[in-house]
Formats: C-alpha cells, structure tokens, sequence
C-alpha cells in the first residue's frame, strides 16, 4: 500500500502546477519590465507597471466605484434578507414552503436570461446608465441566496434566547435587532463576503447597465484595456488585474477564517 | 377566526416586504416580461418599440430555421457538456487523490486549484488569454516538449474556452467532493479491501454510489453557472472566430441589445430560462430531501446528547 502513495502524489502535482501556472503568470509579469504572453521570470523587476496602474486617474475612480457599488451592495442584501429570514425562521406562515422553494428556484437561476426585459425596464424607468440603479438589480439578484444563508443560520439559534427578551417587553424587531442579528454576526459577515465578492467581480451587469466613461467600475474597465487596443500592454495589465483580485482573495481567505468559527448557538439555552 | 388568521400572518410578514418587492421587480415581472416579449416583435428602441404587434410563436420558429441559432444551440449543448465533463472529472480526481495524501502536501496543492476560482471571470479571461496565446504558456511547454504548436484560439476556440471554464471552476466541483468523500467512513472502506475489492472495485461500487446525490447536484450547480457564462467568453472570443464560441448567452445580447430585436432576444432567453429551470426544478427537490435528512440526524445526535447530560 504504501510504495504505491506516490503516484497520487504525482497526480496531484502535476494538476496543481498546470493551476498554478496562469496565476504564476500574472503575478510574475506584473513585476516583469518586458512581460510577454508566456510565462518567464523576469529579466528585471520593477514596480513600474503598479506605479502607472494607480496615477491614471481612471482606474482609481474605477476601483472607487466598484467599491462604493459593492459596499452598498453587500450591505443592502444583508439587511434585507435579515429582515425577510426573521419570519421565515420565526412564524409558522401558511405561504412558508411554498415561497421557500420559489426563493431555493432563484438562487439557481441564470440572471442572464432576462436581462433584456430588465434593460427594457431600466430605460423605462430612466435609471439606465445610473449607478444606484445597478445597485439596486444587483441587490436583487443577491437576495435569494442570502435569504437562503439567513434563514438558515437563524434556525440555530434557539427561540428559548429571544423569549426572554420578550418577556421583559421587546417587540420582535427588537429582539431582532438586539438578541438575534448579534448571535449570528458571524453568518451575516459571511452573506455580506459573498455579496461582496459577487458585486465586485461582476461584469455583465455594469457593462450592460452602465453606458457612460465615468461610471464604469473596475470591471468593465479592465475589460475594455485588452478588449480594444491592438497591442496589448501585459506588464500594466496584470499589474490591474492582480489589485483587482486582491479584495476577492482576501476576503475569501476570511470568509474561510469566519466559517471555521462555526455559527451554531446550541450551547445557548442550557439550564 | 379565519380572518384572525389571515390579519397575523400580514402582520407577521411585513418584514418580508423590502425584499420581497424587489426580487418581484427585477425577478418576478421581467420573467414574464420575457415571456410576453418573445410573443411580440417589439424591438428595443424606435417606431416598433410602442407600436408592437403579437406575432405568436413565429420568433421561435423563426429560430429554429435559423442556421446559425442551430449552432449555437450546439454551441451551448458542447460548451455545457465540456465544462461538465471537464470540471468534474478533474475536481473528482483531485479529491480522490487528496484524500489518500498527507495534510501538508493538500495545503499545498488547495490554494493552487482555488486561485483560479476565487478571482474574478475577467481576470480568469485575461489569464487564460494570455496563456493560450500562440507565443502564451501553452505553447511553451509544448515546445519544450518537442510537440507542434498549436493555435489554440483560432484553431480550436471552444476547446480553449471550456479549458478556461474548467480551469476557473474546477476548485468547486473538487470541494464538494472533498467534503462527500470525507463523509465516507473510512472502516466501510477497509472492509471492503479486507474482502479482497481492488481500488477500482472500490471506487465504483462504494465511493461513487456514496456520492450519488453530490454528483447529482454538483452537475445541476454547474449547469446554472455554466449556462450563465457571459464574460469568459465575451472577453475572450467575443463569440468569434466566426461563431464558434457564441453560447445562448452571447446571441441574445448580440441580438438583444445589439440589433435591438426584443422578440429575437426574449426568446432565446426562453431557451436559457428552460434549460435551467428544468435542472432547477431538479435542484431544488435534491437539495431539500437532503436538509431534511441531515435534520433528522442531526436532531438525533442533539437528543442523544441531551439524554448523556441527564444522565
């Protein structure tokens, strides 16, 4: 048994280095003075390629924008599925499963198939080329997984923790609010991680929603450097690209971090 | 008492309303917009886009005439095939190797599959770009290996993007793996070695059957993901050379929003919309007889628990 571990070994690695080797690219032309298309240590390293990335004016606002729209965001899914997950979790609604399965449906459906109605609707109602307005349809396709993620998170936290706020005479938005979003802050940290990583690597939605210069995110951005110059310029590019990536590593590195914390209150309601 | 009833379960559900009111506004309404429009010969802007007429279901037949929506149908099916194919044979294998191997070595090994998850779909393309440029890495190792070169993107353009797409999803179909294998006893395993079943035999009367319903909706997951894949390609090929590469996705925008043809546009999203709400329906049937089962076990361990503390 043992001798034969090796080819397992050899499997993994040789998969794992033809992974790594795009990534590896990336990383090493972004210092490289003379990047190319292929992979190659650099021959001089600089940090030119960051330096012109971050004085162009543009990209900065780019990446101000992807924040801003990102931020806003991950913040509105998590209020708005907290508050929908708290009846869900809580009362016994007649409508519960039905609507619970039409939330699940969601989750899974490709946003992209009715992005044409959605510009329809857009230009109908002047918020084409308007960035809350891509706030706003990014927010909505945020909620059915974060509803999803609340409620759930919500059903380990024992009833018996919220009874005793009621009993000194909370109404149930402030058991919300004080008993119940504190216990799960771990889980509402991860929905907004996610949330966030979803806005600020989109593409599609601010391309197609967002006409003007000045309001493209970094995204669309980074698109339209390679997309339309003829020679392409990889040093500085992979250099935007990677300070692109970077919040979505980071906060992934994290959401991992939070996960492993475990979110489940049983302890709670000893005795 | 009925009305009792009714007034506590508004009262109740006031909560739900904020949501609730935009995923009908941007979910709900333009699904049946898309409906309606495919039935029409709206378009997206001048004279027919107030004056429109019904024109029933001549949008889709129109589209099934069409060479080229045909092949991009088969564009689709391949493109959806291939990632399938490609993702989960190759996060299967990964997981099934890391399991036989030591910890440090799949600290290692993790991170390289997932870099090309987390980042974002236009970085993904600009990597793979680059990598399978004619003078990319691809190219090079090929050369080192005394093999001919190839052009990757003009010669082989699908090929290309669903190595793209395998590489950047592979990481998920190999982490739900990892988690259906380690939930395998290993002492189930051992006895069937004891009984003399060889890895194969294993593998294919054991761990696979173990993992039925993980595979089952890891395939429907990637299905949703892959049939929304607009900016991979997009950034990648723009569809081309020629129409290679233009999924359902890419014709509709082209036809969509860039010849302003709603109907033409509305009813390809029917396509997408079918496609995936037939795994969705699947989905979401698999995925809720799972909750309820890990429930029932999990409200097991609590009572045995409770009981160990009583007594």
């Amino acid at each position: 048994m043992r001798n034969k571990t090796w080819i397992y070994y050899l499997i993994l690695a040789l998969i794992a280095i033809l992974f790594l080797m795009p990534m590896l690219w990336l990383v090493l032309s972004s210092f490289n003075v003379h990047a190319r298309q292929a992979l190659k240590w650099p021959d001089q390293w600089t940090f030119n390629n960051y330096l012109t990335v971050i004085q162009n004016g543009r990209n900065l606002r780019g990446f101000g924008i992807g924040l801003y729209i990102s931020v806003a965001q991950a913040s509105l899914v998590c209020i708005l599925s907290l508050m929908a997950a708290y009846p869900l979790s809580r009362y016994d609604l007649s409508y519960k499963k039905p609507l619970l399965y039409a939330i699940l449906f969601m989750t899974s459906l490709p946003m992209i198939a009715v992005i044409v109605p959605v510009y329809k609707i857009f230009v109908r109602f002047h918020l084409l080329d308007s960035i809350p307005g891509v706030i706003l349809y990014l927010t909505a396709s945020g909620i059915p997984y974060g509803v999803w993620m609340m409620k759930n998170f919500m059903d380990g936290i024992p009833k018996s923790l919220e009874e005793a706020a009621f009993v000194d005479g909370a109404d149930s938005v402030q058991s919300m609010l004080h008993v119940v979003a504190p216990l799960m802050f771990s889980g509402i940290c991860v929905v907004f991680i996610y949330s966030f990583s979803g806005a600020w690597g989109n593409f599609f939605i601010p391309y197609i929603l967002l006409n003007s210069e000045a309001k493209q995110p970094a995204s669309v951005i980074l698109f339209q450097y390679f997309g339309k110059h003829g020679a392409i310029e990889y040093g500085a590019l992979s250099a935007y690209s990677l300070l692109y990536s970077l919040p979505a590593i980071f906060l992934y590195i994290l959401s991992q971090k939070v996960m492993s914390k475990g979110f489940t209150m049983n302890g709670g309601d000893k005795g | 008492m009925k009305t009792n009833r009714f007034l506590r379960e508004c009262r109740q559900s006031i909560l739900l309303i904020p949501a609730m009111a935009l995923l009908l506004l941007f979910f709900v309404v333009p699904v049946f917009l898309t409906i309606f429009f495919s039935f029409t010969n709206m378009a997206l802007t001048g004279a027919t886009a107030k004056n429109y007429d019904i024109v029933g279901i001549s949008n889709y037949i129109r589209l099934f005439k069409d060479k080229v929506a045909l092949s991009v149908i088969k564009n689709t099916l391949f493109f959806l095939a291939g990632s399938l194919l490609g993702q989960q044979f190759v996060g299967f294998i990964l997981a099934y190797c890391m399991r036989e191997c030591s910890a440090t070595f799949r600290r290692i090994v993790g991170p390289c599959i997932l870099c090309g998850w987390v980042m974002p779909e236009i970085v993904v393309s600009l990597c793979m770009l680059a990598f399978f440029d004619m003078e990319g890495t691809a190219n090079t190792i090929l050369k080192t290996l005394h093999l001919p070169i190839i052009s990757w993107i003009f010669g082989f353009p699908m090929l290309t993007v669903i190595l793209a797409n395998i590489w950047h999803g592979t990481a998920f179909s190999m982490l739900n793996f990892q988690s259906a294998l380690d939930h395998v006893p290993r002492d189930m395993e051992e006895a069937a070695r004891v009984d003399g079943a060889n890895r194969l035999q294993v593998l294919w009367h054991l761990l696979i059957p173990c993992m039925k319903q993980t595979i089952g909706m890891n395939t429907m997951l990637n299905t949703f993901s892959t049939l929304g894949v607009f900016g991979l390609i997009w950034a990648m090929t723009g569809g081309g050379p020629g129409n290679k590469t233009t999924t359902l996705s890419i014709y509709m925008y082209n036809a969509g929003m860039k010849n302003f043809q709603l109907g033409k546009g509305t009813a390809i999203g029917i396509l997408i919309l079918l496609l995936g709400g037939v795994c969705s329906i699947g989905y979401s049937f698999l995925f809720y007889e799972r909750e309820k089962k890990s429930r029932r076990k999990f409200g097991k361990v609590k009572t045995t628990l409770a009981e160990r503390r009583e007594g």
